[in-house]
């Protein structure tokens, strides 16, 4: 199994689960991240961390800690 | 027309899609309109009339849904859920409308006179984005229309949609199975029991959320028959359990459902669409650490170059005008045969320091805020956010304090009350506390002055740079501070983070200049001229006023000489000090007014004229590092105390905002004066 954090830049993966805390979770819910939604790794920050992803057509910056508890599945096509 | 007739609208949306434009549109008054999430941090309202209505209309905070997150969400939650607010205008970015009919569809649910807008249609047009509006009303069953707020298009309409009532059925929203099944527990027993503002299903979904704020708001409404309630509640858990569905599965279906549910929509009233999705080629700059941090160190030493060289010129004209004010009042007061004491106190005391205050303020601000706006607008800011972010992760605290401490450097004021973007309370505190380590435009000019007397010949580009290296420093600091305050009182694991990152947008010149100008660089000048008045006043009164020969300012510096000379300063330099916290521009130049003996304020022009009175004080290298690192570190000014309470409420706070940084310089000098004596 794969966490988002460990999806390359440029590749695109689906959400099969949410693993954070209570709070964490209601927010990525509310910006669309949730169980079977396409996500794509656009860049990442000079440091590394956190990495931009493209979401339900949005730039949104996770840090590498939050997104290490998103479990996901790499898709060959980008939606 | 009464007050009566008055239709009050609030304006809701996700952040940064061009909500407060819509609302300057709409009321015709200027509001800060920034290209950063979350920025609408109080409520502004603004009235307009349109056919004979008077309508109130209501900018809410930017919220992703009804569910708050941060202070600042809470208030749109509160305003949209439970005030009782009629009509609400649900603003949309056409770009990401799957993510916005998320909340226009939550919104919709609470049963209120919903107008969808969808916005930013220029935008999307050049994206090949085409919306099918008329079918999109159909199926949201509220009244739609599509505006270009920015280009001013399509604001007619709206103001109809608002002003007719609608005639179609609001769109229901299906849930699974075993959470409608669940509602049929609670809806009963609050139809029966409550009346009014709220709608019993909407209610009813937070209840088996387990929102607080529902069961409180049921709890004070409903009286003792909240007992009733609380059964219901226990038995619908106990079904969804019994169907293996818990508490916490309940959000997650009802934000699956609802992005279900805007899904279909899009795919339903999104006509065309461009394939390719170019979001985030541009961001090239602000990803590869060779371009990231010298470029925005570079934008920052060239916002400042800009700052100190352009503010001469009007801050020497301003200046010049208030001497001759000053004049004429002067004589004014002669002629009227004034007494001497009262034309001291109010003329060369606080007409004087005022007048100053102004004329250093005034011309700094009204450059670096409209420069700052700039680059809110174009969507640079934001990104410093995400570039910063992990070195801020590591002190404990998040990227978005980059931008209030931006922020800072302009004003602390600002920065303090900017700190609202702050998500996590704990950070946030960290982010007010430390904030006065970030010199403002007030302690500038001081830093400057003393490092140009001893440093460098004074030239603009070079002291620009030695300030960089200033700057660079307190950012240091900044960080250090945090990371001690979030390991020790504001002990806690740093909070997630979410940042949107906007696209890049061309920023509205006019409304920057106009919104920084009336918004920030205004207020702050009002502010601090209230405040220099009375000090003015004050300090001629001790500096003129003598007791055995001596003057009660050459008091006060002998009281405070020995605990200046164990900070590596003397008396007079720590007095000064403390008789600037009402605005800290006064600091030098009552240091020097207090070098000269003079009763009144001398101006410091001249680079080696400073030089002089201060080496003939004593100054060397080290007291004039340790005056910097103080002006740097110390208390904040009172109009920053007046903030830091007015955003945390607590005196505690106030109180530790103001002892810690001073901490931190007293530490700071103590150490260097150390060294001094070691060496």
């Amino acid at each position: 199994m794969k966490t988002l954090d460990s999806v390359r830049v440029g590749d695109c993966a689906v959400v099969i689960k949410v693993d954070t805390s209570a709070e964490l979770k209601q927010r990525l819910f509310d910006i669309g991240l949730l169980e079977g939604t396409t996500v794509k790794v656009l860049h990442e920050s000079p440091s590394g961390n956190p990495r931009a992803y493209l979401i339900r057509g949005a730039v949104i910056a996770i840090r590498n800690k939050d997104a290490g508890c998103i479990t996901v599945k790499a898709v060959e096509e980008c939606l | 027309m009464s007050v009566n007739n008055e239709v009050t609208v609030a304006l809701a949306g996700n952040p940064n899609v061009g909500k407060s434009t819509v609302f300057n549109a709409l009321t015709g008054m200027r509001q800060h309109t920034g290209n950063w999430t979350g920025k609408t941090v109080d409520l502004a309202t603004g009235v307009a009339e349109y056919n004979g209505v008077n309508y109130k209309f209501i900018d809410i905070p930017g919220t992703y849904s009804l569910k708050p997150h941060s202070a600042e969400e809470e208030i749109a939650d509160d305003y949209i859920c439970y005030e009782g607010v009629k009509k609400v205008v649900s603003v949309c970015d056409a770009t990401s409308l799957e993510r916005n009919l998320y909340l226009a569809l939550q919104i919709i649910e609470t049963k209120r006179d919903t107008v969808v807008c969808i916005n930013m249609l220029d935008e999307a047009r050049k994206q090949k984005i085409v919306i099918d509006i008329s079918l999109l009303a159909h199926e949201l069953g509220v009244k739609v229309c599509a505006t270009s707020a920015r280009k001013g298009t399509g604001l007619d309409e709206l103001v109809s949609c608002i002003s007719e009532k609608s005639t179609q059925k609001p769109i229901r929203i299906n849930y699974p199975p075993q959470i409608e099944s669940a509602l049929q527990f609670l809806v009963p027993v609050l139809k029966n029991e409550l009346s009014g503002d709220v709608d019993e299903r909407w209610l009813s979904l937070r209840l088996l959320e387990g929102d607080n704020k529902a069961e409180r708001y049921c709890r004070d409404n409903m009286g003792d028959k909240y007992g009733e309630l609380e059964n219901a509640i226990e038995n619908a858990e106990e079904f969804l359990s019994s169907h293996g569905v818990y508490r916490e599965d309940v959000s997650e279906m009802i934000a699956a459902s609802l992005y279900g549910l805007s899904r279909e929509l899009c795919k339903k009233v999104i006509v065309h669409s461009s394939e390719k999705d170019n979001k985030g080629a541009k961001d090239k700059i602000f990803t590869k650490s060779i371009y990231a941090y010298p470029v925005m160190f570079v934008a920052l030493c060239v916002v400042f170059y800009i700052t100190i060289t352009l503010a001469n010129y009007p801050s020497q004209l301003l200046s010049t005008l208030f001497v001759r004010c000053e004049e004429l009042l002067m004589m004014f007061a002669d002629r009227i045969g004034l007494p001497q004491f009262f034309s001291g106190v109010f003329i060369t005391g606080g007409f004087r320091v005022m007048g100053w205050v102004i004329a250093v303020m005034l011309p700094p601000m009204a450059i670096f805020f409209p420069c700052f706006s700039f680059l809110e607008d174009l969507g640079v800011l934001p990104r410093v956010a995400y570039v910063l972010d992990n070195t801020f992760e590591k002190a404990g605290t998040c990227g978005k304090q980059a931008l209030t401490t931006c922020m800072g450097y302009g004003c602390n004021c600002v920065g303090i009350a900017g700190t609202r973007i702050i998500d996590s309370r704990r950070e946030r505190l960290i982010a007010v506390i430390t904030n006065s380590l970030t010199p403002c435009n007030g302690r500038f000019p001081a830093i400057i002055a003393v490092l140009g007397a001893f440093l460098v010949g004074g030239g603009g580009i070079l002291s620009a740079v030695v300030l960089a290296a200033v700057i660079v420093g307190s950012l240091a600091l900044t960080l250090a501070c945090a990371n001690i305050l979030s390991r020790t009182i504001l002990k806690g694991e740093p909070s997630h983070y979410i940042l949107e990152i906007p696209p890049y947008r061309k920023p509205q010149m006019s409304k920057i200049i106009a919104n920084s100008l009336i918004d920030k660089t205004l207020k702050i000048i009002i502010r601090a001229a209230v405040v220099a008045f009375p000090a003015g006043m004050v300090l001629w009164f001790v500096s003129n006023t003598f007791y055995e020969n001596q003057s009660l300012l050459f008091r006060i510096n002998s009281f405070f000489d020995p605990m200046g000379r164990a900070i590596g300063m003397d008396g007079v330099t720590l007095s000064s000090f403390f008789l600037g916290i009402p605005a800290n521009e006064i600091v030098l130049p009552i240091a020097l007014m207090s070098y000269l003996q003079a009763g009144e304020l001398a101006s410091f022009e001249n680079v080696a004229y400073i030089r002089e009175i201060l080496v003939a004080n004593g100054w060397d290298i080290w007291r004039m590092a340790c005056f910097v690192i103080f002006c740097i570190a110390h208390f904040p000014c009172a109009a920053s105390i007046m903030t830091v309470y007015k955003e945390t409420k607590s005196i505690k706070w106030t109180a530790l905002s103001f002892i810690i940084p001073l901490c931190v310089g007293v530490i700071l000098c103590s150490f260097i004066t150390l060294i001094k004596v070691l060496l």
